[in-house]
C-alpha cells in the first residue's frame, strides 16, 4: 500500500519540507491544527506535526494511538524549546512499565551509551 | 473475598475446578506475554529516543538555517517559490507483527526529479542546502514515526495486558479457589449429617 506524508505547522518550518516532497497544511494555532489534522487524517498515511501544536493536542493526538495509520510524529520546528517527542516517550514507558527506564543517569548520558 | 453465588453441588464443583485449570493456564500464558513485551518494549523505546535525540538536533538545525536563507527574500516570493513541489514522496506503508499486535511499518520511495522546485535565481543557495538536507533526513524520519507508533501502542498493550493479568491474579482465581473451598466443606458436612443420621436410625432399629 502506498501512503502518502503530510506536515502542518506554521508556515516557515514547512515550506522546506514541502520543496522536499511532503504535502504541507499550514495551521497557525493548535484549533486549526485539529480541524486540519480531522481532514487529513485518513488521507494521509504519515503526518508530521510541529511541537508547539502538537502539545497542546496531546490529548486529542492519542485518538491516533489506537491503529497503526495513521501515525503522528511531532518534530521540532524552528523556534520551538522542544523536548515534546522526548515527553511523550518517557510518559510511554512510565505507563508500560511504571518506572522511568532512561532518565535516572540523565539525558545526555544516555544517549552516549546507545550510540555506544 | 466474595465467593461465587453457586449451589454446593458436585456438578458445579466440578465445573469450577475446570473453570480454576483454565484460570491459572491463562495467567501464566498473559504472564510470560507480559514478560515478552516488557523486553521488545525496553529495546524500542531506547532506539526510538536515540532516534529522536538524533533527529530532533538535526532537524531544528537545518531549521534554523533555512529560517536564515529565507529571510533574504521577501516572504510571498519564498511562499511562491516553494509552492510547487517538484518531488513527491511516497511511503510504502505496510504493518508488521509484534506480539500479535499490528504496528506500522513504513519505507520511503522518493519518485520526482529530486531537483528543487525554484529557479536558481529566486532564493538564495543556502536554501538549497536545507532543501536537500531535509530530503535526506526523510528517511530517518520515517523510521522515527514507526518506531515511536510502535512504542506507543506497545504501551498502551502492556498496560491493557497488566490489568487482565491483574484481575485473574487478584480476582478470578481467589474467588474460584474460595468457592470450590466452600463447596468441599458443604458435601463432606452433607456426608457426615447423613452418616450420622444413619447411624441413629441403625440404633433404634437394634434396640
Amino acid at each position: 500500500m502506498t501512503g502518502k506524508m503530510a506536515i502542518v505547522g506554521d508556515g516557515d518550518s514547512i515550506m522546506v519540507f514541502q520543496a522536499a516532497g511532503v504535502s504541507a497544511f499550514a495551521a497557525e494555532n493548535e484549533k486549526k491544527a485539529r480541524e486540519v489534522l480531522r481532514k487529513i487524517a485518513k488521507d494521509f498515511d504519515v503526518i508530521f506535526l510541529t511541537e508547539e501544536l502538537a502539545r497542546p493536542l496531546a490529548d486529542f493526538l492519542k485518538r491516533f494511538d489506537e491503529a497503526p495509520y495513521p501515525v503522528v510524529l511531532p518534530i521540532p520546528s524552528g523556534k520551538g524549546d522542544g523536548g515534546f517527542g522526548e515527553e511523550l516517550v518517557r510518559s510511554a514507558a512510565e505507563r508500560a512499565l511504571g518506572i522511568d527506564i532512561f532518565f535516572n543517569n540523565g539525558p545526555r548520558e544516555a544517549t552516549e551509551e546507545t550510540h555506544q | 473475598m466474595a465467593r461465587l453465588n453457586v449451589n454446593p453441588t458436585r456438578m458445579e464443583l466440578k465445573k469450577l475446578k475446570a473453570r480454576l485449570n483454565t484460570a491459572v493456564r491463562g495467567h501464566k500464558l498473559l504472564k510470560d506475554k507480559s514478560d515478552e513485551m516488557i523486553r521488545r518494549f525496553t529495546v524500542m523505546a531506547r532506539e526510538n529516543l536515540a532516534l529522536r535525540r538524533e533527529v530532533e538536533g538535526e532537524l531544528s538545525r537545518i531549521l534554523r538555517e533555512f529560517q536564515v536563507a529565507r529571510s533574504v527574500t521577501p516572504a510571498y516570493r519564498a511562499e511562491a517559490a516553494f509552492a510547487l513541489p517538484s518531488q513527491a514522496v511516497r511511503a510504502e506503508c505496510s504493518t508488521a507483527s509484534v506480539m500479535g499486535l499490528d504496528v506500522p511499518k513504513i519505507s520511503l520511495s522518493q519518485s520526482g526529479s529530486g531537483g528543487l522546485p525554484y529557479a536558481f535565481f529566486e532564493i538564495t543557495s543556502e536554501a538549497d542546502y536545507s532543501v536537500s538536507k531535509v530530503s535526506q533526513l526523510l528517511p530517518k524520519l520515517v523510521r522515527l514515526a514507526e518506531v515511536e507508533k510502535s512504542v506507543r501502542m506497545l504501551a498502551d498493550e502492556i498496560e491493557r495486558n497488566k490489568r487482565r493479568v491483574n484481575a485473574l491474579e487478584y480476582v478470578m482465581i481467589p474467588q474460584l479457589e474460595e468457592t470450590i473451598a466452600y463447596i468441599r466443606e458443604k458435601l463432606s458436612e452433607n456426608e457426615r449429617a447423613a452418616l450420622v443420621r444413619i447411624m441413629k436410625v441403625k440404633g433404634k432399629n437394634a434396640t
